[in-house]
């Protein structure tokens, strides 16, 4: 447990040396949100009705900018080969570098969505149904691009090659991030989807690091 | 199993049974086709559209059972190392996009004098377009690596993932449009079909089986022959620099 601590304190060391980094993200997640209405056109009855899926896109495509990174660093320049013949198995490994993306670039996104969602004119209710669908969503977010970032090692252009890879199996969250915002904006219930938002979110903790450490291994042999 | 993991008794028993593979292939879409197109009556509504449906139906049938195989390629090939399940998984990637592919097009070819549209957000068509785009990613991956093994390898794992993902993306896409537009889509498997369409039906399916059978065999018996070119090569290459030690 420890050395899953101490893994883990290292992994936000690293990403705290660049913050600017850190904010870039969320740069990149306003500026999408913010693109859409110039394309659509300035109808708040519009906007409101597609914000939950525009935020959702947006937020996968800002997990995606910053997931290639997420073993790239190491791999380059031979930690990986350490880490791999470590202690810590690399399951855990994979889970902690892993939390550490999500809480350097999906929870910053999480927080930053009440502002960005001004200029959709969201309700302060609907802001809030967002939120708890995106910090039940996009653990699974960051999972699956774990698969994708550790399979594409050592490819000659895996910036290109991950989302063709990851954005396919987004699209179950898609659906349920976004209908369960919409559900509770028009009033049902959206405890199915936020619980099937969660059952992905499970399925993908267990899933994802058995893959995505199997493609390690494969990676640095 | 593993007595075929010798390439040249795979590639012998393969030479017995391509031909009957591809006869049989021949044969049947070439029957199939007769009694799709002359010898079944059209459809009391769709009228002679319904033709389509010979090609599309069996379509879809093999892009589901070609990524069946792919699965079950890749899990031999990770579990066991043989060496030929990777060249099945190889060789089956790109037929399946192929059926999916016809799928999506025969299914629009179908939807414009049927529905009036090219394209229906329909629960059927969405989750093949996903399995069209998983194909292209496999394939992908597995053309990304310079060494040959490694894009195996990552592509089985991938393949693997995609098998849990599947189930998951096919139930939240029916639930994703039965909320938004229910019950307006035509039904394949409606009432139940008549004998006198559904008999091409069967002969185009058993068709297309063994086209894919045909294919996938000379493409892994093509594999298995390049890889031989290549190590000839490669031996000729080093007899070479052997020849003439570089100073």
């Amino acid at each position: 447990m420890s050395l899953f601590l101490r893994q883990i304190s290292r992994e936000l060391r690293l990403a705290f040396r660049q913050r600017a980094d850190l904010m870039l993200v969320v740069l990149f997640f306003a500026l999408v949100a913010a693109l859409f209405p110039f394309a659509i056109g300035p109808h708040s009855n519009l906007l409101i009705r597609i914000a939950p899926g525009v935020l959702w896109v947006a937020a996968m495509l800002s997990v995606l900018l910053s997931i290639e990174r997420l073993f790239l660093a190491d791999y380059e320049d031979g930690t990986l080969d350490l880490l791999v013949i470590g202690p810590l198995p690399l399951e855990l490994l994979i889970l902690a570098k892993t939390l550490v993306n999500w809480v350097t670039t999906a929870l910053p996104l999480i927080i930053a969505t009440p502002v960005v969602s001004v200029i959709y004119g969201l309700s302060g209710e609907a802001v809030g149904w967002l939120m708890l669908a995106m910090l039940l969503g996009t653990p699974s977010l960051s999972l699956t691009g774990a698969i994708g970032a550790a399979l594409t090692l050592g490819t000659r252009r895996g910036g290109i090659l991950i989302p063709l890879l990851v954005l396919p199996l987004y699209v179950p969250t898609l659906i349920f991030g976004a209908l369960g915002a919409e559900s509770a904006l028009a009033g049902l219930s959206a405890t199915p989807y936020f619980l099937l938002l969660g059952a992905i979110t499970l399925v993908m903790l267990f899933v994802a690091p058995l893959a995505a450490a199997a493609a390690l291994r494969q990676a640095v042999e | 199993m593993h007595r075929f993991a010798n390439p040249g008794r795979f590639s012998r028993l393969a030479d017995k049974i391509l031909p009957w593979t591809a006869l049989g292939a021949t044969g049947s879409i070439a029957i199939g086709l007769y009694l799709a197109l002359f010898g079944s009556p059209p459809d009391y509504q769709q009228g002679d559209t319904v033709r389509i449906m010979y090609v599309h139906v069996p379509s879809a049938w093999m892009s589901l059972f070609i990524y069946v195989v792919i699965a079950l390629a890749s899990a031999s090939s990770l579990i066991w190392r043989h060496p030929l399940a990777d060249l099945v998984a190889r060789g089956a990637s790109p037929l399946g996009a192929a059926f999916a592919f016809l799928t999506l097009v025969t299914g629009s070819l179908w939807g414009e004098p049927m529905w009036g549209t090219w394209w229906q957000w329909d629960a059927r068509m969405t989750s093949m377009l996903v399995l069209f785009f998983l194909y292209l990613g496999h394939m992908a991956l597995m053309n990304a690596f310079e060494d040959r093994a490694r894009g195996y390898r990552a592509a089985a794992i991938l393949a693997l993932v995609g098998v849990v993902n599947i189930p998951i993306i096919k139930f939240s896409v029916d639930w994703w449009t039965t909320l938004h537009q229910p019950a307006s889509v035509v039904r394949l498997d409606g009432p139940t079909i008549d004998p006198s369409l559904l008999w091409p039906l069967l002969v185009m399916a058993l068709g297309f089986k063994l086209y894919f059978f045909t294919l996938l065999l000379m493409s892994i018996k093509s594999e298995l022959l390049a890889a031989r070119v290549r190590a000839l090569q490669s031996a000729k290459l080093r007899m070479a620099s052997r020849a003439e030690p570089s100073q």
